[in-house]
């Protein structure tokens, strides 16, 4: 079973019925302690990063002490910025530090708009077992006003004012700044990778 | 590059799909979630469904219909019509929408777009509004283009972006439902005013039409209901004559 946190950061419909239609099995954890029969867990989210000071805390140490158990941890969206030690949004607020970097607002010029919202194609440069079957160019939906910094973890960037960290992967930890749910068909591929994952 | 999205507007009245003539003459045009699952095949961007009576008659948009249209698209769903509270947009929400548009409750309290922003994200707020021409202006209308308000549509779509909303769908009341093409000065001055998304809407009657709201009228994405509804080869040949024009869409 796959935890799907639910720290009140929008909604969770659609990333549910996303991984239903790959055939993952979600649970919401209602305490930290739930965690512990997890074989995954995905962390999701939209708005401002300051919503993911829910997560500040026991969550926080629960999910850490998950991957050290190799547990596949998942962020979607605001999930993936969760991924980094912190974002410009809510400079007071800590991620789960586990990707060195911090998010930055996408800067607006050259008459682009942000937030980015759309259909946007990925930059594939490495082979990944998030991004396997995902093909170079895939196009898949973003919506988001800030962003990650490419590092070594990236599996994946995106383009749009600046170059971004569209997709995640390192060892356990997993993350996407689009949304799966909601870019057809290369999005359900990604899900059902990470639900392949949590089955080892 | 980001695409330029088309977006299927599903209107829908008691379940069934139906077309207006300027918001009058409604017509049926299908059932919803068949059409949905259709357009999500034939590679559109997004789908909106609007209760196009909700207002008027106060009523909410279904909820089983949402639920219907959304439990096989895996594209993002906006729904529309009879929004008025925070509990609204959570039954939409709750149903399967990923935004929800918000029109006449907006006009009459804005601050219901700050309030569902704060819960929800602005992503997920729409911001509905419905314009016309008069006296050399573009004056917003409420309650499904049947009541003036005294309101301007580019100062109306920037006071909405600053209170949280996250994309404006921009219909034209002059030009809905007659397929003379979009008004592009009308969707230029919108999307010029505001850094979030334009969605432009009503008047799509050719490719043409299209081609001359992405690059006169500067919109991010564009709406249409008739063109897609009776044709299961108009997206595919949209898509194909858009990127001949040197407009990005996705494959």
């Amino acid at each position: 079973m796959i935890a799907l946190i639910d720290y009140g950061a929008g909604n969770l419909t659609s990333v549910r019925k996303g991984f239903a239609a790959v055939g993952g099995e979600l649970y919401t954890p209602a305490t930290p302690r739930d965690l512990e029969k997890s074989r995954g867990i995905v962390v999701p989210g939209v708005g401002n990063f300051a919503a993911t000071s829910a997560l500040e805390g026991s969550w926080t140490d629960a999910i850490r002490s998950a991957v050290a158990r190799g547990v596949p941890l998942f962020g979607i969206c605001l999930g993936l910025q969760w991924l980094f030690e912190g974002s410009d949004e809510a400079a007071d607020v800590a991620g789960l530090g586990a990707i060195a970097g911090k998010c930055w607002r996408i800067p607006q010029k050259d008459g682009l708009k942000v937030p980015h919202v759309g259909w946007n194609s990925l930059h594939v440069p490495r082979v990944s077992r998030l991004l396997g079957g995902v093909a170079e160019n895939a196009q898949v939906y973003f919506t988001h006003s800030y962003a990650a910094p490419v590092t070594a973890e990236t599996a994946a960037t995106c383009e749009h004012g600046a170059m971004f960290a569209a997709a995640i992967e390192s060892g356990n930890i997993f993350g996407v700044q689009f949304h799966p749910e909601k870019s057809s068909e290369p999005g359900l591929q990604i899900l059902r990778n990470f639900v392949r994952l949590t089955r080892g | 590059m980001l695409s330029k999205r088309l977006i299927a507007c599903l209107d829908v009245r008691n379940g069934c799909v139906v077309k207006g003539v300027n918001f009058e003459a409604l017509r049926n045009a299908g059932d919803p979630a068949a059409l949905a699952r259709r357009y999500n095949q034939e590679g559109i961007d997004e789908v909106v469904v609007l209760d196009v009576t909700a207002t008027l008659e106060g009523r909410r948009a279904f909820e089983a219909t949402i639920h219907a249209v959304s439990t096989e698209l895996f594209i993002p769903l906006t729904v529309g019509g009879g929004i008025r509270t925070e509990a609204d947009a959570a039954a939409a929400i709750d149903a399967g929408a990923d935004k929800v548009g918000v029109n006449s409750a907006a006009l009459a309290d804005p601050t219901l777009l700050t309030r569902l922003s704060a819960r929800y994200g602005s992503q997920a707020i729409v911001v509905a509004i419905d314009a016309k021409r008069v006296d050399g202006r573009f004056q917003v209308f409420s309650r499904s283009g049947s009541t003036p308000t005294p309101r301007d549509a580019v100062e109306w779509a920037m006071e909405a972006e600053a209170r949280g909303a996250g994309e404006v769908l921009l219909t034209s009341i002059d030009r809905d439902g007659t397929r003379a093409g979009f008004d592009c000065e009308l969707t230029a001055a919108v999307s010029t005013a505001v850094s979030i998304p334009v969605i432009a809407s009503g008047g799509a009657g050719t490719f043409d039409h299209f081609t001359e709201v992405f690059k006169l009228g500067r919109a991010d994405a564009a709406l249409a209901a008739s063109v897609f509804h009776y044709s299961e080869h108009a997206v595919a040949e949209l898509k194909q004559h858009l990127r001949e024009g040197g407009i990005p869409v996705r494959c």
